[in-house]
């Protein structure tokens, strides 16, 4: 059984993977070993759990600037998740996004973080025409 | 590290960047002005420049605050727009902070109700005018916990005189109140679990000459038996030397630092380098980053801060 999730806004390429799911925010600066590819923060919901290659579905974009440039550094060096998954984002998270051709997605009707149970494996394509990139992000729940 | 900074400076010189090396720029270089558009790449000094001093810029990071110098133009939307600088819920103070990391802690609280970056908060309640450094610590914390960019403080922010200025002309706001118990449970919530510390930093933001003056008085006649770094800007520095505040610093046994930020300056590897586990600071901004790399802070007053430097870390209770 698969359902289909519309978002707001989204950027980046086709995308699918495991979702790592939790109700709490998301820093690249507060929360995560960008070396070891862990969260790091001991107060986060997802300490001590590794995001490389996972889905990340999360609250809402928080801390400074600092995301702006950290994303593109941490798909340099390989060690990143598949995709950003957002309820709210803010500038930051977004020029992070556009900087590193990072996909990520935000804005639903309903809490992400609800909708989206940990370890479903997601897909989710924000290649569509030009019309549909504004409404057409469709986050398919494959496995609930 | 050193050779990836060195190449960073030299290209951003390059392209005509005035390297001020601050975080404070509000207290130091130049202040923005009332509803003056500007494009900062720091969140502390957004949040300053919008609620403290009323000018208008987003949150932008290194990317677009680079792109807006070199073009002189920065995209039209959040809060350059009026209708994104009204409040969009209300916290109701019944304690007004007295320290800087009660005001931090105030700070953090308020952005965890705030939740996102597109809320703005106003405070109702605070009972006197806060200094140029209790309201950095306020918006940095703030900013940091919350993502958030501009707050009003009733009855002192510039853009807010009236009550009626911030409850959005009539609509119903979602409304919460704060308290001594609400700050005094931030602050064991970090410092609880923590008997010693390791390092005591006073950081994030840089100190304003104000501030290094009073570690320098509460450290005279003592002495700092764990480090103890204190941060400022370049534009501080050179006063706290004539005024021989850093030789008083420094010849307690702490070490004062110019044109840094100690988080940014490869934490986690000064940690393992140091062995350096436990920190305590005054700032709740640095209190909600550094445990991400890989240390466990406590938040203290200044005071308590440098008591515990110079009881081997002890922290006293």
């Amino acid at each position: 059984m698969s359902s289909r999730i519309i978002a707001d806004a989204g950027m980046g390429r086709r995308v699918e993977g495991e979702a790592l799911v939790a109700k709490d925010g998301f820093s690249a600066r507060y929360d995560l070993d960008r070396a070891r590819g862990v969260f790091s923060r001991s107060e986060h919901k997802l300490a001590g759990q590794s995001y490389v290659g996972r889905v990340l579905v999360l609250d809402a974009a928080k801390g400074g600037v600092a995301t702006a440039w950290m994303l593109h550094e941490m798909n340099a060096r390989g060690v990143v998740p598949a995709a950003l998954v957002l309820n709210v984002v803010n500038p930051i998270m977004v020029q992070g996004a556009a900087l590193a051709g990072f996909t990520m997605i935000s804005g639903f009707a309903l809490d992400i973080t609800h909708a989206i149970p940990n370890g479903a494996w997601v897909e989710f394509d924000p290649t569509g025409d030009l019309e549909a990139y504004a409404k057409s992000f469709a986050v398919k729940n494959l496995k609930g | 590290m050193l050779d990836l900074e060195r190449r960073a400076i030299a290209a951003l010189e390059a392209l005509g960047v005035l390297m001020t090396n601050t975080c404070i720029n509000y207290q130091t270089i130049m202040p923005p002005v009332l509803r003056e558009h500007v494009a900062y790449g720091d969140t502390g000094v957004v949040i300053y420049s919008n609620s403290v001093c009323g000018a208008r810029s987003n949150f932008e990071g290194g990317p677009s605050a680079l792109s807006a110098g070199l073009t002189g133009r920065t995209p039209r939307y959040g809060y350059h727009l009026d209708e994104r600088r009204a409040a969009t819920l209300v916290v109701d103070v019944g304690w007004t902070p007295r320290e800087l990391n009660d005001w931090g802690a105030l700070g953090g609280i308020v952005g965890r109700l705030a939740g996102d970056y597109w809320q703005v908060p106003a405070l109702v309640g605070i009972d006197r005018i806060p200094s140029s450094d209790e309201l950095k610590h306020f918006g940095a914390a703030l900013a940091s916990y919350g993502s958030v960019a501009l707050f009003h403080i009733v009855g002192i922010t510039p853009e807010v005189r009236l009550d009626d200025d911030v409850l959005l002309r009539g609509q119903a706001l979602r409304r919460h109140g704060v308290g001594e118990t609400d700050i005094h449970a931030f602050h064991q919530s970090y410092a609880a679990a923590i008997d010693t510390v390791d390092v005591v930093v006073f950081s994030a933001p840089q100190l304003s000459l104000m501030e290094i003056a009073k570690v320098a008085g509460l450290l005279d006649g003592r002495r700092a038996t764990i480090p103890l770094l204190v941060v400022t800007s370049p534009q501080v520095k050179p006063d706290a030397d004539r005024l021989r505040l850093t030789e008083r610093i420094e010849a307690a046994g702490g070490t004062v630092l110019s044109g840094m930020c100690f988080y940014q300056s490869y934490a986690r590897e000064m940690a393992e380098a140091n062995g350096w586990q436990r920190l305590a600071t005054n700032s709740a901004k640095l209190v909600n980053i550094i445990g991400g790399y890989g240390y466990r802070p406590a938040l203290l007053s200044m005071e308590a801060c440098i008591e515990a430097a110079c009881r081997d870390g002890r922290i006293a209770r």
